[in-house]
C-alpha cells in the first residue's frame, strides 16, 4: 500500500514501513504521523533526525538505551529516558519512530 | 499506549473455563513471507503448482525422520484432557485452539493418506484431504500455538502438539507458504549474525557504551568484550539483549557476574544469537545451520566454555540438542557442562559465597517468577530433576527480599506461556498475543492483588518482550517485567565498587 506525499508515491509494506529507505524525505514522517493524529513537534524530529544520522552510520536502528543516551545528552538528562520517548511516540521509539524515519523495522524477540 | 481493536480479556479472581465461541479466531494469521525470504532458507517462494502431493509427500517424509510424529498422530484416544490446558483457548475461547483440535488439523490429513481405514473409508474415521480450506486452517491456527508444550504436560499419552505444529510448518514452508515473521529473521542471522541485524560495529558501539555506564554508576571498569580471542567463555544470548529494555539490564548483570567471577569472556559478532527460530518452523536444516554458527565461533575464538544468556528456546536448543545439530564439543573444558546456563553459572558462584549481594538494592520491588515454558518444560539446570525451577528462584531468593510465587497451577511444568512465543510475537499477531497471555496475567494480578507483588522476573527474550507489549492492554506498567540478572545487578556489590555510603564517608572526612 503506497502513501501519497506531495503528489508522489511511496512504496510502504504491510506494515506501513517504506519500503525504500533512501526515497525519505521529510513529508513522509509528516503524512505518516497525521494518520497516527499525531502532530509532529521539534522534540518528535530531533529523534527522527536522530534515528537516520545514527541508521547512516550502524545501517541499523539504535538500541533503546543508546537512544535514550545519547537523547539525555542531546538534550538534557530530564529526556534520557523511554517514558520521555514513549510520551513522543506512544507506540514505542524503536517502532513508531523508526516508522517515521524510514527506517526498516527492527525484527527479532523486542 | 494499548489500543485495541479487539475485546481484551477481563482478569478474573479465579481461572474459568469458557464457553466454546467456534471460529472466532479464523481471521488470525500472520503476514506471508516473501519469495527473497523463503529462497534463503531454501523454500520455494511462494505456492508450488502441485501443493498437495509435495504437502503429502513432505508428511511422508516427516513420518519417516520422526517416529515421535507418528505415534501422536495414531494415538489420542479423545479423551478431553488437554481441551483446557492451552492459554490460547482459555484466551480466545476458540475451540480450534484447543490442543486435541489442533492436532486433529493434521491428523485428519494424516489419516487420509496414511492409514488404511482413511483411505478406504475417509468420512468414517474422520479423513480429509488437504483441501485448500484446511490449508487456510493450517496456516491460521498453526501459527495460534507457541509450541510451550503445556497441553502435553496433561495428556496421558504426552502427545506433543509442539511437535505436530513444528511439523505442520516444516510442510508449509516445503510448498512456499513461508511466515514473514520467523523466515526473514532467520535469513537476518544467515546474513548479519542476529535476529535483529545488528551489524558488528553497532554491537561494539552499544557495548561501548554499556561499559561506560557501568563504570558511571560504579566506578569499576566492567568489560563487555566482543570478537576477543582466547577468551575462556563465549557468552551466547539473544540480540534483543543488546537492543531492548529489560533484556539489556540482564545484560550488563551477565557482565558484571562475570567480572566478579574473574573469568574472560567474551561475545562473537558471528553468533551474536542465541534464539534459533529453525526450531519454530519445524526445519532441522535451518535449525542446524544456525547452530553451527555457534561452533564456528567457539572454534575461531579459541574459547573453553560456552554459557547462555536468558533466552528460553535457545536454552532448549543448547540444552537438548547442541550436541547433535553442532558437535562434538570435543574441543571445550570438559569440567564445566557443555553448554552452561548463565544460571547455572551465577548460581554456582552464589553458592561458593563469591558474589557479595546487598539484597536490599531490590527492596523497591517485590517479585514474583515467569516461568519460561521452553526452559520449564524442555531442558534442565544444574543436576538435579527440577533445577530449571529451582535454580532461577535461589538467584531470585539471594538478590531480593521479597518474592512470592504465582498460583501453583500456573508455574513450574505446568506454567502458562507468555503468549507470544514459537514465532508469534509479531505486531500482526498482537491479537492473539494478547489474549493468550490471559491466563499468565490473571496469575500475576492475583499475586499483585494477594501479595503485593510489583513485578515479575523472567529469563527469556520473547517473554520480556511479550509483557512489555501485552502488559499496558490489561491495564498494568510495561516496566513491570524484569530480567533476572539485572535483580542480581541491582543486588551485586562489585570488588571496589564506589557506595553511597563511601561517598558520603568521604565528603564527611573532606
Amino acid at each position: 500500500m503506497p502513501i501519497e506525499v506531495n503528489g508522489k508515491a511511496f512504496e510502504t509494506d504491510e506494515e506501513g514501513y517504506l519500503a525504500n529507505i533512501n526515497e525519505w524525505e521529510p513529508g513522509v514522517a509528516e503524512v505518516m504521523s497525521k494518520e497516527d493524529d499525531l502532530e509532529l513537534t521539534d522534540e518528535h524530529w530531533d529523534i527522527i533526525n536522530y534515528l537516520r544520522e545514527y541508521y547512516e552510520e550502524y545501517q541499523i536502528a539504535p538500541a533503546v538505551r543508546v537512544l535514550t543516551k545519547a537523547v539525555g545528552k542531546k538534550f538534557g538528562k530530564d529526556k534520557g529516558n523511554s517514558k520521555y520517548l514513549y510520551g513522543l511516540f506512544p507506540y514505542g521509539p524503536a517502532k513508531q519512530a523508526c516508522r517515521y524515519a524510514g527506517l526498516p523495522k527492527p525484527t527479532g524477540c523486542v | 499506549m494499548a489500543k485495541a481493536d479487539f475485546q481484551v480479556p477481563v482478569l478474573k479472581q479465579y481461572p474459568e473455563i469458557p464457553e466454546i465461541e467456534p471460529g472466532v479466531m479464523a481471521h488470525s494469521s500472520p503476514f506471508k513471507s516473501k519469495p527473497q525470504f523463503q529462497a534463503e532458507l531454501g523454500f520455494p517462494g511462494e505456492l508450488v503448482d502441485d501443493w498437495q502431493t509435495k504437502a503429502i509427500d513432505k508428511m511422508g517424509d516427516l513420518l519417516g525422520r520422526y517416529r515421535s510424529l507418528r505415534v501422536y498422530l495414531d494415538s489420542c484416544v479423545k479423551c478431553g484432557s488437554c481441551t483446557d490446558k492451552c492459554h490460547y483457548y482459555l484466551g480466545t475461547h476458540d475451540p480450534k485452539n484447543m490442543p486435541v483440535a489442533r492436532q486433529d488439523l493434521m491428523r485428519k490429513v494424516y489419516r487420509r493418506h496414511f492409514t488404511l481405514a482413511g483411505r478406504l473409508f475417509p468420512t468414517l474415521v474422520g479423513a480429509e484431504d488437504l483441501t485448500e480450506e484446511v490449508l487456510g486452517d493450517w496456516y491460521s491456527y498453526f501459527h495460534q500455538c507457541s509450541q510451550c508444550r503445556r497441553c502435553s504436560v496433561f495428556c496421558p499419552y504426552g502427545i506433543d502438539t509442539a511437535e505436530i505444529s513444528m511439523a505442520a510448518r516444516e510442510i508449509m514452508d516445503h510448498i512456499g507458504v513461508g511466515q514473514k515473521y520467523c523466515n526473514e529473521i532467520i535469513g537476518k542471522v544467515y546474513k548479519i549474525g542476529n535476529n535483529l541485524g545488528l551489524p558488528g560495529p553497532a554491537l561494539a558501539d552499544t557495548l561501548e557504551g554499556l561499559e561506560e555506564d557501568v563504570f558511571d554508576e560504579t566506578g569499576v571498569e566492567v568489560k563487555y568484550p566482543l570478537d576477543q580471542e582466547g577468551a575462556e567463555i563465549l557468552l551466547v544470548t539473544p540480540s534483543a539483549d543488546f537492543f531492548a529494555e529489560p533484556h539489556v539490564d540482564g545484560l550488563i548483570g551477565y557482565g558484571k557476574v562475570f567480572h566478579e567471577a574473574g573469568v574472560s569472556w567474551t561475545l562473537s559478532s558471528h553468533a551474536s544469537e542465541a534464539a534459533n527460530f529453525g526450531m519454530f518452523i519445524g526445519s532441522y536444516e535451518n535449525m542446524r545451520r544456525v547452530a553451527l554458527r555457534i561452533r564456528e565461533a567457539a572454534i575461531k575464538l579459541k574459547v573453553k566454555r560456552i554459557v547462555f544468556g536468558e533466552c528460553g528456546h535457545a536454552w532448549r536448543v543448547a540444552y537438548s540438542f547442541l550436541n547433535t545439530l553442532a558437535g562434538p564439543w570435543d574441543f571445550l573444558d570438559p569440567r564445566y557442562p557443555i553448554p552452561q546456563h548463565i544460571c547455572e553459572f551465577t548460581h554456582g558462584l552464589i553458592q561458593e559465597g563469591k558474589l557479595n549481594l546487598d539484597k536490599s538494592r531490590n527492596d523497591d520491588m517485590v517479585l514474583t517468577y515467569h516461568d519460561s515454558c521452553n526452559v520449564a518444560r524442555a531442558s534442565r539446570m544444574g543436576d538435579r530433576p527440577g533445577g530449571q525451577f529451582d535454580l532461577p528462584r535461589a538467584i531470585i531468593r539471594a538478590t531480593c527480599n521479597n518474592f512470592y510465587d504465582m498460583d501453583e497451577e500456573t508455574i513450574r511444568d505446568r506454567t502458562f506461556c507468555c503468549g507470544g512465543g514459537g514465532g508469534l510475537l509479531t505486531d500482526d499477531l498482537m491479537e492473539i498475543r494478547v489474549k493468550g497471555a490471559q491466563p499468565r496475567i490473571e496469575a500475576l494480578n492475583n499475586v499483585m492483588q494477594e501479595k503485593g507483588v510489583t513485578h515479575m522476573a523472567a529469563i527469556c527474550a520473547i517473554c520480556k518482550s511479550q509483557f512489555t507489549k501485552v502488559l499496558p492492554y490489561y491495564g498494568m506498567d510495561l516496566d513491570q517485567i524484569v530480567s533476572l540478572h539485572q535483580l542480581v545487578s541491582n543486588a551485586l556489590v562489585l570488588t571496589g565498587e564506589e557506595t553511597d555510603d563511601e561517598d558520603e564517608a568521604a565528603d564527611e572526612a573532606a
